[in-house]
């Protein structure tokens, strides 16, 4: 009996030992830093060192056109990147997931991580020098004899587009490959047998049975892009107008942190309703999701 | 359409096209970058004026300050491999405890307090980094006023980077090592205690030796992810800048082809380090 209370002290102990670092992890850089933001958006100075509580912050988002437009417009191109990316990776997912099975697909699946295994700053550097001015996509259009001069094909909305679907790619395949590949190649068999089309197969077979992968893939995408600060800064330039650039300049430029931690709560709060909508509607959780990703 | 079924000509065509397309899209940017690392040309931009190695070996005398000679970016490659180190190792011990507390801890609140700990992950980088930012100088600011202590760890600067990091790369930590020992069959751990080892036995030479791989996986990803970290650095970046801050920089600024030379020695790097871990993980399994 004494060694049984032994064991169960002995158990709890290190229980003990191994919850404190995961707590001390969650609550000192999670929990408390976003309760203090939230502290922070929710009043306003009136002094020097002298704050009340207030909606303030919310209000100038509200009331000055220049904040919402912003917000809106970041949240409706990240949709946009977020479907063209799903567009674009579906094909090279199908391909390695059901055509190109073994060697060949391997191969093709390690092609596409290998982009990814350097920084997303070497790839905008990489656009950069593509789709300036004096860069090599324009110059070849001069000399195609497309255009007489070179044209600026940076600073377009494009462009950021195209620099985000390029940094997301990887976020797609993954999961929609894991999704594909479960699917059982004797269901689309047996559908073509019974005179399906391709249409119909890929609208009544391939899309539900990928719905989880699609999602999971589409979520990931949506709040990596949201919350991008570097390809929409270097290659939209000043005409970005994204919102992660509005948090920057409250936060470390204008160091209004008020404002700063409001303009983080909303972007947080966007975000967030995304990710609840997106499981909503295929029914997942969230656990599941994060780990097929 | 699947092998078995038959394809027709034009969505073999398509296909090719496709894929030939693709990979253009997602190899060009590199090639590009790699290729005018060599351009003897003062900017990185067409034409071709001619290759060179002057965007590395340069030094004063030739008038170019190459890779090896520009000792800010070199140091920031130092603070960057300073900074993945600090956010390897502390990720793989917190994601080992994590993957122990998970798979085999019984407390109440575990189910919520592991859907806790993938939250970071849905945060954006941008906001990790404020809130770590705003909170870290309350308490600083707290110290002051209160003890007069001069907690200067707690301003911008490198130890607030490795916290920021940490704070999500500890969850991909977690979830790596947590999927492998999920999979560990415990008979093997019960046969080591009924022969007579004890727990400390069992944990060094059964269940360590089985969770090598992902241990060693997690920290390449940890390292990885922390060497490329931006967004939250970005906002808790002190006077020491790490790597992709500086290149930021002077990507702002229109810099010389020194950047696509730094580019190249990461792309090199990266693939030494990705082959490596692979020839590692086929010979594993």
């Amino acid at each position: 009996m004494h060694s049984a209370v032994v064991t169960r002290w002995h158990g709890r102990l290190s229980l003990g030992l191994l919850l404190a670092p995961a707590l001390l992890w969650l609550a000192a850089l999670i929990v408390l830093p976003h309760v203090d933001l939230a502290v922070l958006s929710f009043r306003v100075r009136v002094g020097p060192r002298d704050y009340v509580a207030s909606l303030a912050q919310y209000k100038t988002f509200f009331t000055e056109p220049l904040y919402w437009h912003v917000f809106v417009r970041t949240a409706l191109m990240s949709v946009a990147a977020t479907l063209l990316t799903l567009l674009l990776a579906f094909p090279i997912a199908w391909i390695i997931a059901k055509l190109q099975t073994g060697r060949a697909g391997s191969w093709l699946f390690i092609l596409c991580l290998i982009p990814f295994w350097v920084s997303e700053t070497v790839r905008t550097l990489g656009w950069m020098i593509l789709l300036r001015e004096s860069g090599v996509l324009p110059s070849l259009l001069v000399k195609l004899g497309l255009t007489a001069v070179p044209v600026e094909l940076l600073y377009h909305d494009a462009t950021i587009l195209v620099g985000l679907i390029y940094t997301s790619l990887l976020f797609m395949v993954i999961p929609l490959i894991s999704s594909l590949e479960s699917l059982d190649n004797s269901l689309i068999e047996a559908a073509y047998d019974l005179g399906a089309g391709g249409f119909v197969i890929l609208r009544t077979i391939v899309i539900p049975h990928a719905a989880p992968g699609i999602t999971a893939g589409c979520i990931v995408v949506f709040m990596l892009t949201l919350g991008n600060y570097l390809t929409p800064t270097l290659l939209g330039g000043k005409n970005s107008q994204w919102f992660t650039e509005q948090i920057y300049t409250q936060f470390i430029t204008r160091f209004n942190w008020e404002q700063g931690a409001a303009f983080g709560f909303l972007l947080l709060a966007l975000s967030t309703a995304m990710v609840v909508i997106g499981l909503r509607i295929t029914g997942q959780r969230f656990g599941d999701v994060m780990r097929r990703t | 359409m699947i092998p078995s079924l038959p394809r027709p000509a034009w969505l073999r065509t398509a296909t090719a096209v496709y894929l030939v397309g693709f990979m253009a899209f997602l190899f060009m940017p590199l090639i590009i970058v790699a290729v005018f690392s060599f351009n003897d040309a003062p900017y990185p931009a067409p034409p071709w004026r001619g290759f060179t190695l002057d965007w590395f070996l340069g030094n004063l005398t030739l008038g170019r300050t190459g890779l090896f000679a520009d000792s800010e970016l070199l140091g920031s490659i130092w603070t960057s491999c300073a900074v993945a180190i600090w956010v390897t190792l502390l990720s793989v011990l917190l994601g080992t405890a994590n993957a122990f507390l998970i798979e085999r801890g019984r407390f109440p609140g575990k189910q919520s307090l592991s859907v806790l700990m993938l939250a970071p992950l849905v945060i954006p980088g941008v906001i990790l980094g404020i809130s770590i930012l705003a909170f870290a100088s309350r308490i600083a600011e707290f110290a002051d006023a209160t003890l007069g202590l001069e907690l200067d760890f707690l301003r911008p600067g490198l130890p607030l980077v490795v916290l920021g990091q940490f704070s999500y790369i500890a969850t991909i930590a977690t979830l790596t090592i947590s999927a492998r020992l999920r999979r560990f069959d415990r008979t093997l751990e019960e046969a080591a205690l009924n022969l007579g080892a004890n727990k400390a036995a069992v944990f060094r030479t059964i269940v360590l030796p089985y969770l090598r791989p992902a241990l060693l996986g997690s920290a390449a990803i940890s390292f990885l992810m922390s060497f490329a970290d931006f967004n939250t650095t970005l906002m808790l970046v002190g006077t020491d800048s790490p790597l992709t801050v500086m290149m930021y920089g002077r990507m702002r600024e229109g810099a010389t082809p020194v950047l696509n030379a730094v580019s190249l020695f990461l792309m090199v790097a990266s693939a030494v380090l990705a082959l490596a871990f692979m020839r590692r993980r086929s010979q594993t399994n």
